[in-house]
Order: structure tokens, then C-alpha cells, then sequence
């Protein structure tokens, strides 16, 4: 073994740099800064500052709202009124979306949520179901929500088939299903419990709007706080390390869809109340909106990255241009268009942040090594 | 396919015409490219430090060297991928810097990568004219495309490949030729060729070398790369021997230098190895993990080893030997056709990392990047990644708690910068490796896995990482490493198995083997001994 001991080339070893480098004083300070100030911005830095931007948007559109319609403006009874028509809008999708957020950060992609509501207000509002009462209702939309959800799950994660394609088979498949049980009629809703979930206010404030602050504050728990939304981050954001660590990545997989599924099925129960009956055709492209709620709410398509906030954000953004529409007397096809070129707008910000970034930290590392 | 039969008569006929006709501007045994002082830096790496090269045209240049020397890197600058920091590359007497792939094509030097860079969905011919196709008023000549593709590859010895056949349905050594087919369609000057033989078998490397003649006999310089010096003495002219991103021999010749000699060159310490001193063997540990008859079809064969608590064990072989897959295999990442994998005297679930890890296992993958870390996560939380659940409550996660276990990790294994609530993305490779060392121990971790820990780590935290192994070791854990750096494998482990080919072909305490003698057997077997089954 004595020969094998390091005898280094002295002219190289000359060039290596000092074993442990001494601590750049300035370096310290600013760790010191960074540490001070993490109790505002926590460890989701990046997704906060988002999350502002998102609020301006925000801010911009009440003020277009109000340079339009400052005759209504002028009325804080109506802007109050207004504000929550705005979240009973938001609030059906604003569900979905939660759902949607958790399986896109975790790398897939659920097409069929808008299919699984319409499958699951369908299913709860059979003669069948509604004879069990409001409680039979309810727990089957979900558990339907839930059953398909799992079925995605499984053919993703054990089926090895491409979420795109799944979820998109599942969609043709739900809506299907849907159809052939309510022979393709409108299935009125007569339990009054049901229908009163969308006309109940507690304190003036609707219902639906406790459900969806409800399920976005479960979301960001679970996101932020629990092993479910860490795994979650985990498998988005490297699936190869996530298994390697010893995370069981496939039924990670099924319990995202599952969840997507259920919120699926929360959402058929607002929105069957809200139209007092539910058919095959309704929550009609809520998968587009959904999705494209996460992504201008910050969560990145290829997964693991995204907040609950920002697809809240996001959400509501939309729902506050369909309001700002509507209370101009504008068509609602304009209304789609700039709805589409806000996506793009988000996404393109999206990158220029991103780009500076990576600047900033390639700049980092630069003066660091 | 598209093309009629009737072209076939026509065929006969183009084979006999010259295809490339040797540049007449260059003269056989000119220097055709010359490299001086090349640097390229990555963040945390000097991947190139200072490479010299000179290549002739008409010759095969043979660049040698391990895992990690610079030879990939190399081969992108040339190719234009990269841009060299400093240094000067020379191409026909001009200085030259390509601004991307392009216009290195362009400027007459092609590049045959390992994992060729081919349309699978697309025809032969369309595949040898990517990019460039004859065209007439924006109408791809297909014809015409056909018939200079039937002329190359009839020069390359095929006449029998169909230009109109998909890439898709061509045996590996198919691919091949047709990445050479494309190389001649941009009448190469220069066509690099990085490790060719890796993905042939024992005849068909017999038919590579006889194109390899006919294009240099045209005057065509070729860069030929290789693990395997058997080769190197039949095909090559020249070698040139990189070592850490620089030139440690140039020049010498193919056939006549002793084999000692390319290897000391290629092994020859440039880096400085500052091993910590080795406590006496300690052979009473109690044996933690016991392979036996490991075996998956193609990767490695019939594999027994045992890893004695408190003991490192290291394993030497090159990429291609099964080391890795090996590696993969007993963590349950891979599953085995046969064999089995006992830990602590209980046999493990067979493709199953929870198993694995939940019985005490821990890996650090090869690729830090892509196989161990969330890069754009806070470091406290790729250090917890394995563990954030036994610091959560009632499903709940404690990230005040993880953060101080993660602290206490960082500050024994001086990780820098120490707050752990930066993204792994920021640190360097050194500091990222840590991290994934790191992980394992919080954990109950009895048995570490260790894939190429200081790949792309600078001397300071490779020095650092020896000492933690050695530590770790020390408190009872056992180690199984594996690394193409021999000097690396000989300087850590108590115990050494050589692997190749996806083999063990020697076992021995470490005090017993010697570097050359190591490396002889890594290097022994050659396709020219016969591939395996």
C-alpha cells in the first residue's frame, strides 16, 4: 500500500486552489441578510414574488374596471356585491383547479376533470341517488370523483401510459358515461339541501365561497405543510431522485389523480346546485381553465414547482375579466381572446424571470468559485 | 419503399464512380487541425485545462483517456457545441471558432456521437442529408437525394442499405453508417468518432475499421475515441493521452508504445489524492449485505460479493463494466433476472427501493443531477428527502426540525455556503455531492452505495468526502464504492473487486493490488479477445 500514497505533481498542485477557501466576509453578511428576512418570504421566495405580480394583474384589472364603469364603482354596495359575484364564479373552477395544481406540480396532467364533474353531478342526481337523499348525493359525487380519479392514476402510473393520453382517454370515456346515464336529458336537482348550497350565504357571503376558501386553504396545507405535498414536489420535480430516496412514486401517482378526481367531484356538487340539475355536457372545458389557471398562477408544466395561491390568483384573474366583460356589455368571444393572450403574457413573464434568474445565479457561482 | 426497381440496374453503375474525391487542397500527412492551450470551464469543474492537439489529414488520431478526462468536452468544442475559454484551435491554417454544430459541419468536421444523433422516423437518406438536401425551388430532389446517398453508402461498403428504409428498423451497426453516410454527404474533412465501437459487435467492428481505412485513404483525418487499447493498436496512427482536461502525452504511436506507458500517462496523478490515513483493517465486523449469483442479461453475471459492517469496499471498472447497474441493482432499483441480495441476513424484496432503504441501504447515484437532487429545492429539504417523514407528525412535516438536522449535517460535513435554506442549484458539484452523502445520514443508513462520489468534485471536497467515507466507516457503517478512478478505489477501500465486462475477475484487499496491475485487468479484455455472449 505504501506506494500507492499521493506523490502530486508539484507544479499542479501549485494551481489547486486552498483546501477550504477562507469565508468571504461579504458572503456572510449577506447570508445573515437573507436569514433575517426569510420569515416574510419563507423558502417559497420565488413563488412569492410571483404571487405579487399576479396580485398587480390583479389591481390592474379593477382598475380598468373602474375607468369603464366608474358609475358603478362609485356604489361600495355594488363593488361589494360585485367582488362576490367574482369569487362565485371563480369558485367551481377555483376547486378544480386545486386539484389540477397538485397533479401538474407532480408531473402529470388531468384532462379529465371537467369529464369527471359532469360524470359525478350526473351520477348524483339519478332518480336512483336522490332517493337516498342530499347525504347519498353527496357521497356519491364524490366517491365517483374519486373512483375515476383513481382509475387515471393507475393506468398513469402502473398502465405506464402517457397522462396526456389517459386523462384524455378518460375524458371522451366520462363524458361518455355520463351521457348514457341520463339518457342525455337534463337531470333536474329536487333535494332542496343540494339546491341550497348554492343559494346559502352565512354572514353575506355565499356558500360556495366558504367551499372554495375551504379547499384552497386544505391545498396549501397539504402542499406546504404535509409528507403528501412534499412527495409531491419530490416526484414533479425529479422522479428519478424522489425513487431513489425511497419515495414509492407510483403510488404517489395514483393518490394525485385520486385527489384531482375528488375535487372533481366537490366541484359537480356546487355546480349541480348552482344549475339545480346536473347533464352529461356541463363543466364544459374546465380542464382548459383549470390548467390554464395553474400555469398563470406559476406552476411550471413539466411539475414540480406551483403554489395553491397562485392558482387561486389565477382563477380569479380570469373570473374578474369575464365580470369586467360582462359589466361593460362586451361579447363573450372577445372576452376569450384576451383571455388567451393573457396565458401567453403570464408564461412569457414567466420566462424572462426565469432567464434573469439563472443570470443571477450564474453570476452567483461565477464570483463564488 | 419510395424508390422503384428499376433503379436498381443504375445502382451498379454510381457504385463505381468516385464518391468523395479526396479534397484536393489538402495533401496526406498536413496538419489539418492543431489545438494549443485549450481551457473550458464549467461552473465547479475545469473540464479542459490546457489541451494540445495536432491531427493529420489521412490519419486516425486516437484520443485516449478515463472517465472524466475531458474527452467529451474536447469533442464539443470541435464540433462546435462548446466555445473553449482560451486556447487556440487551428483548423486547415486558420484560426477557427464555431459558433455552433453548423458551422463546424460546414467548416468540414463531423462528429458520430456515441448515442447517434439520428431521426428515427426518418429515411436513410433523409437522415444522410439532414439539414442540407438538395433542393430545387424549395422541392426536396428526392431522387437525386436517393442516388448520392446509395453512392456513399455503396463507399462505405453497403450498397445493400435501402436510402428509402426508416432508420428505425437498422441494426445498431445500420445507425452507424449511416451517421458516417451523413459525415460523407458534408464532405467531411475531419469525422470524430466517439467510441464507435461501443455499440457493435465482434465482426461488425471488423467491417467499421475497414471503412475507417477507406476514408482516410481519401485523405480524411479521423478522431477516433476508445476505452479499449486492443483497438486503438489496430486501427489508430497516433495517440494523444488526456488526463484531468490536459494533454499529458501527444503524438506518441499507435502500435509501438508499450501499454505500460499509455497507461501510466493516462493514470499519472496530475490531481493530488489526500487520502485520510487508514485505521488497521478491522476484519470482525459483522457482515451486513451478502450478494449471490446477481445477474441481469446484458449488464453483469452471476455477481456474489459480501460488505462487512465498518468495511469499505470498493469496486474498479470502467462505464460498460456493470458496475453502475450492479450498483442500481442491490439498491432495488434494477430488478434481477437471478441472484439475491441479503441484508443483515434477511433477503430483500427484489426491485424494490423502499425495501432497500427502509432495511438500512443508501445510494448516491452516479448523476447527481439528475438521479439524486431537486435542484431548484432548498438544500435542507434534498438533505431530508429520505427522512422528511420521520420528522413529520401525523403526516405534518417540521420543517424547523428538518432544517436543524439538515444544519447539523451541513456543519459536519462543511458544506458551503451553510445555509441550508439556499437551492441546491447554487452550490458546487463538491458542496451538491455532500448533500446527497449527506442524506444518507440521517437516517438509519447501514450500508452506503456510493457511485462515482467525487465525479466532477474539485480536490478541496474530494478530500473532504474521503475523510466523511472514512468516517462514516469507522462508525460501523459499510461502504460499497464504485469509481473508474483507480487510485480513488485503491487509496478508500479495504477490500477491491475488479469488475468487466459485467464481471468480477478479481478480488483482494487493497494493500495487495497496485494501480498498474488494477488497471491491467480493467483494460484486459478487448472485442478482439471475443465479445461476451
Amino acid at each position: 500500500m505504501s506506494d500507492m500514497t499521493p506523490t502530486a505533481a508539484p507544479e499542479r498542485a501549485a494551481e489547486l486552489p486552498a483546501q477550504s477557501p477562507p469565508v468571504d466576509p461579504a458572503e456572510t453578511a449577506k447570508a445573515d441578510r437573507s436569514a433575517r428576512l426569510s420569515w416574510w418570504r419563507g423558502d417559497g421566495g420565488e413563488g412569492a414574488k410571483r404571487n405579487f405580480g399576479l396580485l398587480a394583474t390583479l389591481v390592474v384589472l379593477v382598475v380598468i374596471g373602474i375607468l369603464t364603469r366608474p358609475d358603478l364603482y362609485g356604489d361600495a354596495s355594488w363593488v361589494w356585491g360585485n367582488t362576490l359575484t367574482i369569487l362565485k364564479l371563480a369558485s367551481v373552477v377555483g376547486v378544480v383547479t386545486v386539484g389540477m395544481t397538485f397533479v401538474i406540480i407532480g408531473g402529470g396532467i388531468d384532462l379529465s376533470v371537467g369529464a369527471i364533474v359532469a360524470l359525478a353531478g350526473v351520477w348524483c342526481t339519478t332518480v336512483a341517488t336522490q332517493s337516498y337523499g342530499a347525504g347519498g348525493m353527496i357521497f356519491s359525487a364524490l366517491t365517483v370523483g374519486l373512483a375515476v380519479g383513481v382509475v387515471n392514476g393507475l393506468l398513469i402510473s402502473y398502465g405506464r401510459l402517457v397522462p396526456f393520453i389517459a386523462t384524455l382517454a378518460m375524458m371522451v370515456a366520462a363524458r361518455g358515461l355520463a351521457a348514457e346515464i341520463s339518457d342525455k336529458q337534463t337531470q333536474v336537482s329536487n333535494d332542496s339541501f343540494i339546491n341550497g348550497i348554492a343559494t346559502v350565504k352565512l354572514l353575506g357571503i355565499p356558500l360556495l365561497v366558504y367551499i372554495l376558501g375551504a379547499v384552497v386553504l386544505a391545498g396549501w396545507v397539504l402542499l406546504n405543510r404535509t409528507t403528501f405535498g412534499r412527495r409531491t414536489v419530490a416526484v414533479g420535480g425529479n422522479p428519478e431522485a424522489a425513487r431513489l430516496a425511497g419515495i414509492n412514486v407510483r403510488r404517489h401517482t395514483v393518490l394525485l389523480y385520486a385527489l384531482s378526481g375528488l375535487c372533481c367531484g366537490i366541484a359537480a356538487i356546487m355546480l349541480t346546485a348552482q344549475a339545480t340539475s346536473a347533464q352529461a355536457a356541463m363543466a364544459n372545458l374546465y380542464e382548459l381553465d383549470a390548467i390554464a389557471a395553474a400555469i398563470i398562477g406559476g406552476t411550471l408544466l413539466s411539475g414540480g414547482r406551483g403554489t395553491i395561491i397562485g392558482s387561486l390568483l389565477g382563477v380569479i384573474i380570469f373570473s374578474t375579466i369575464t365580470n369586467l366583460f360582462a359589466i361593460n356589455g362586451l361579447s363573450s368571444e372577445a372576452q376569450n381572446m384576451v383571455k388567451g393572450g393573457i396565458i401567453v403574457a403570464a408564461v412569457l413573464v414567466q420566462q424572462v424571470q426565469f432567464r434573469s434568474l439563472s443570470q443571477f445565479l450564474a453570476r452567483n457561482r461565477a464570483t463564488t468559485t | 419503399m419510395s424508390e422503384p426497381g428499376t433503379n436498381d440496374s443504375q445502382e451498379a453503375e454510381v457504385t463505381n464512380e468516385p464518391l468523395v474525391e479526396a479534397p484536393a487542397d489538402t495533401v496526406a500527412g498536413e496538419v489539418v487541425l492543431r489545438l494549443t492551450d485549450v481551457v473550458k470551464t464549467f461552473p465547479g469543474v475545469r473540464a479542459l485545462d490546457g489541451v494540445q492537439l495536432e491531427v493529420r489529414a489521412g490519419e486516425v488520431h486516437c484520443l485516449l483517456g478515463q472517465n472524466g478526462a475531458g474527452k467529451s468536452t474536447l469533442i464539443k468544442v470541435l464540433a462546435g457545441v462548446h466555445r473553449p475559454d482560451a486556447g487556440e484551435v487551428v483548423w486547415r491554417g486558420e484560426p477557427a471558432a464555431f459558433a455552433n454544430p453548423q458551422a463546424a459541419m460546414r467548416a468540414g468536421i463531423a462528429t458520430i456521437y456515441q448515442e447517434l444523433d439520428l431521426v428515427e422516423d426518418l429515411s436513410v437518406g433523409e437522415n444522410a442529408f439532414l439539414g442540407h438536401e438538395p433542393r430545387r425551388l424549395g422541392f426536396v430532389r428526392r431522387g437525386h437525394m436517393a442516388r448520392r446517398t446509395r453512392q456513399i453508402l455503396a463507399r462505405l461498403g453497403h450498397p445493400e442499405i435501402p436510402p428509402g428504409r426508416l432508420v428505425r428498423h437498422l441494426p445498431a451497426a445500420g445507425k452507424q453508417i449511416v451517421s458516417m453516410a451523413r459525415a460523407l454527404s458534408h464532405e467531411a474533412r475531419l469525422i470524430i468518432m466517439d467510441e464507435p465501437s461501443a455499440v457493435l459487435a465482434h465482426d461488425e467492428v471488423g467491417n467499421l475499421f475497414r471503412i475507417i481505412r477507406e476514408l482516410t485513404a481519401q485523405g480524411i483525418a479521423v478522431i477516433y475515441i476508445s476505452h479499449r487499447l486492443e483497438e486503438i493498436r489496430e486501427i489508430g496512427d497516433r495517440v494523444t493521452v488526456l488526463k484531468d482536461g490536459r494533454t499529458t502525452a501527444a503524438n506518441l504511436p499507435a502500435r509501438e508504445t508499450p501499454t505500460r506507458d499509455l497507461v501510466s500517462r493516462m493514470t499519472g496523478r496530475t490531481i493530488e489524492y489526500v487520502f485520510p490515513d487508514r485505521p488497521a483493517a478491522d476484519s470482525t465486523g459483522t457482515e451486513l449485505l451478502r450478494v449471490e449469483g446477481l445477474t441481469r442479461q446484458g449488464e453483469f453475471a452471476d455477481v456474489s460479493l459480501d460488505v462487512r459492517a465498518g468495511e469499505i469496499v470498493g469496486i474498479a471498472g470502467l462505464v460498460g463494466s456493470g458496475r453502475s447497474e450492479l450498483l442500481e441493482t442491490i439498491y432495488g432499483a434494477r430488478r434481477a433476472q437471478a441472484g439475491t441480495v441479503r441484508m443483515g441476513g434477511r433477503t430483500l424484496r427484489p426491485g424494490s427501493v423502499g425495501a432497500a432503504v427502509r432495511a438500512g441501504l443508501g445510494m448516491a447515484p452516479e448523476e447527481r443531477k439528475s438521479q439524486a437532487l431537486l435542484l431548484g429545492e432548498p438544500i435542507y429539504r434534498n438533505v431530508t428527502l429520505a427522512t422528511f417523514g420521520r420528522y413529520a407528525r401525523l403526516g405534518f412535516t417540521d420543517a424547523g426540525r428538518e432544517r436543524a438536522a439538515a444544519d447539523r449535517i451541513a456543519a459536519s460535513l462543511e458544506l458551503r455556503p451553510r445555509d441550508v435554506r439556499r437551492p441546491v442549484r447554487t452550490l458546487s458539484g463538491g458542496n451538491q455531492q455532500k448533500v446527497v452523502v449527506g442524506r444518507w445520514l440521517l437516517g438509519d443508513t447501514r450500508l452506503l452505495l456510493l457511485d462515482e462520489p467525487t465525479r466532477g468534485v474539485d480536490v478541496g471536497a474530494r478530500a473532504e468526502l474521503y475523510q466523511v467515507i472514512r468516517e462514516l466507516a469507522a462508525r460501523g457503517v459499510g461502504v460499497l464504492l464504485v469509481s473508474s478512478e483507480v487510485p480513488e478505489v485503491l487509496g478508500l477501500a479495504d477490500r477491491v473487486l475488479v469488475m468487466r465486462e459485467g464481471r468480477v475477475v478479481r478480488e483482494a484487499p487493497a494493500g495487495e493490488l497496485d494501480e498498474n496491475t488494477v488497471l491491467d485487468l480493467v483494460m484486459a479484455g478487448s472485442l478482439m479477445e471475443g465479445a461476451p455472449a
